[in-house]
């Protein structure tokens, strides 16, 4: 279970986050969706001990991992995979470099065992034998797919997607959906899907939670936050160009 | 008008202030993570291999030049009082003692470290960094260390190749161009060079390869705001390399002068 209380940040004084809460089951799927530049990515960022929060707490099976020493949040990374927005695939390694590079660095598994493993998180993302190209050869979608692939191969109890879906073509994405529904069915791994994808998003979670200025205004299962009497949480799922969000902005 | 100009040294003396103590955290960070293991060898054999041969070519070049052209400038003076013999141990003295170490460190930050800003800003910008901190891996463990080692070790062998073909240089000026007889220029060579003219020039090349690495490094993971933040921390990273690496040689010159005279 992940559970997030009153957590505050503050970037190059920018408050980005201003004390989230949010719990998520373990085992379960949870969407977090808000506009673009409103915080998500740093969020995932803190659970994963990249970011330090400035204020709050972050327990990870009852854990606070704000209060890890080195040693120990190493051993709660491995059991986090999280797939960045932009892939952030090492460019100096080929693709079965990357997608293996959790096992290859921590794990004394046999070369074969290795590329195996390699192989076969590839093929769950639909990119099966392109492990000797360079990450600069492959297209946008493909670099997604190969960090979904690299996040795969250690793995994880829980996983982080960050808008794992976006820039893919309609059927890559659909199939990604797929995956992530299939990972959550079959073996139970608890997931944190920042999606802009609101069609995806009813599709795959268990809750889905808005972050608006810093906060989560609205959490809730995807037939609740689909019929939501919240202004603000109705004009975002619903993309419409006037609402609160875009009256406040007026003002301001 | 004098408040502004407070306000303006103040944030440039606390901008130093947080530059030397990231660097001075970054080397202390380093040094204690090449003593834990694991112990990488083949990413520190990578690396001295990219830094060391790498480097050959234009060390080869600049050290072959500056032995001509030095030869030449020593000799304009010892024509005038008659004592040409004396070009070989000056040239010999300058380039294992002062030359040959300031001139190879100086290439080295110029090609390696600029390489090593750029490709760890880029890195920065695309957030491996932060993806290598998700697999548990320490960014300066997987990617400082190596640097460093490589750098400090490359560095000393680097400058002790360049002073030989420094020397050669100086030597096919001296014997073909001023008439000197080859063995009468090598025994004058090595007559004045003792080791420890040998030693001090190489000792702090070891220290030269470590400024440049941890500077260059230190630029790198602190690049912010895209190409145009690589550029400028590449830049910056050359140019803050040049100045320590003069002052440090200066430092140690002074020391070396002082304490084994
Ligand atoms: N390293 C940083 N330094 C300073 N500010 C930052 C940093 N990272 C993010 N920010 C700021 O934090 C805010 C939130 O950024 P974040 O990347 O989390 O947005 P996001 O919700 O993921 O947006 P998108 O949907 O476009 O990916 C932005 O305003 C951004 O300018
Ligand atoms: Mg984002």
């Amino acid at each position: 279970m992940i559970e997030i209380s009153g957590l505050e940040k503050n970037l190059s004084g920018n408050m980005v986050l201003r004390g989230v809460s949010l719990k998520i089951e373990k085992g379960s799927t949870c969407v977090i969706i808000g506009r673009s530049g409103c915080g998500k990515s740093v969020l995932l960022k803190h659970i994963v001990g990249i970011l330090k929060p400035d204020k709050g707490r972050i327990l990870i099976d009852g854990k606070d991992i704000t209060l890890l020493n080195e040693r120990d949040l190493d051993v709660l990374r491995l059991k986090i995979g999280l797939v960045f927005q932009g892939g952030a695939l090492f460019d100096s390694m080929n693709v079965g470099e990357n997608v293996g590079f959790g096992l290859i660095e921590h794990d004394r598994i046999p070369q074969v065992e290795i590329s195996n493993r390699v192989e076969e998180s590839l093929s769950m993302v639909g990119l099966s034998g392109i492990s000797n190209l360079m990450p600069a050869d492959l297209s946008g979608g493909m670099k997604k797919r190969v960090a979904l692939a690299r996040a795969l191969c250690i793995k994880p109890e829980i996983i982080l997607y960050d808008e794992p879906t976006t820039g893919l073509d309609p059927i890559s994405a659909d199939s990604i959906n797929e995956l992530i529904k299939n990972l959550h069915d079959r073996i139970n791994i608890t997931s944190i899907v920042v999606t802009h994808d609101m069609r995806s998003a009813y599709k795959i979670s268990d809750k889905i939670a808005m972050l608006y200025q810093g906060k989560i205004i609205a959490e809730g299962a995807p037939e609740e936050i689909q019929v939501t009497k919240d202004l603000v949480v109705h004009q975002f799922i619903n993309g419409l160009a006037h609402g609160p969000i875009t009256e406040k902005l007026r003002l301001l | 008008m004098f408040d502004n100009l407070f306000i303006i040294i103040g944030r440039h003396v606390i901008s130093f202030l947080y530059f030397v103590g990231g660097l001075a955290n970054l080397t202390i960070k380093t040094i204690q993570l090449s003593f834990s293991p694991p112990y990488r060898k083949d990413r520190i054999f990578e690396q001295a291999k990219k830094t060391g041969l790498g480097s050959l070519p234009l060390v080869s070049l600049i050290a072959l030049f500056i032995g001509f052209i030095f030869a030449l400038q020593t000799a304009y003076f010892m024509q005038r009082i008659g004592s040409e013999l004396y070009i070989a141990s000056l040239v010999a003295l300058s380039i294992v003692r002062e030359l040959g170490p300031v001139i190879t460190a100086l290439v080295v930050a110029g090609r390696v470290g600029a390489a090593i800003t750029a490709e760890l800003g880029s890195m920065q910008v695309t957030e491996q960094v932060d993806a290598l901190e998700t697999f548990a891996t320490n960014p300066v463990k997987y990617l400082v260390v190596p640097r460093f080692l490589a750098l400090s070790l490359m560095l000393p062998i680097l400058t002790l190749y360049a002073d030989a073909i420094g020397i050669f240089g100086s030597y096919l000026i001296c014997v073909f161009r001023l008439g000197i007889s080859s063995s009468m220029y090598l025994r004058v060579t090595f007559e004045s060079l003792w080791y420890k003219d040998i030693f001090t020039g190489l000792f702090k090349t070891i220290f030269f390869g470590m400024i440049i690495a941890i500077i260059s490094c230190y630029e790198g993971f602190n690049v912010k705001g895209g190409a145009e933040g690589v550029g400028r921390a590449t830049t910056r990273s050359v140019v803050f390399s040049f100045i320590m690496i003069i002052v440090a040689d200066c430092i140690f010159t002074a020391l070396f002068y002082f304490i084994f005279p």
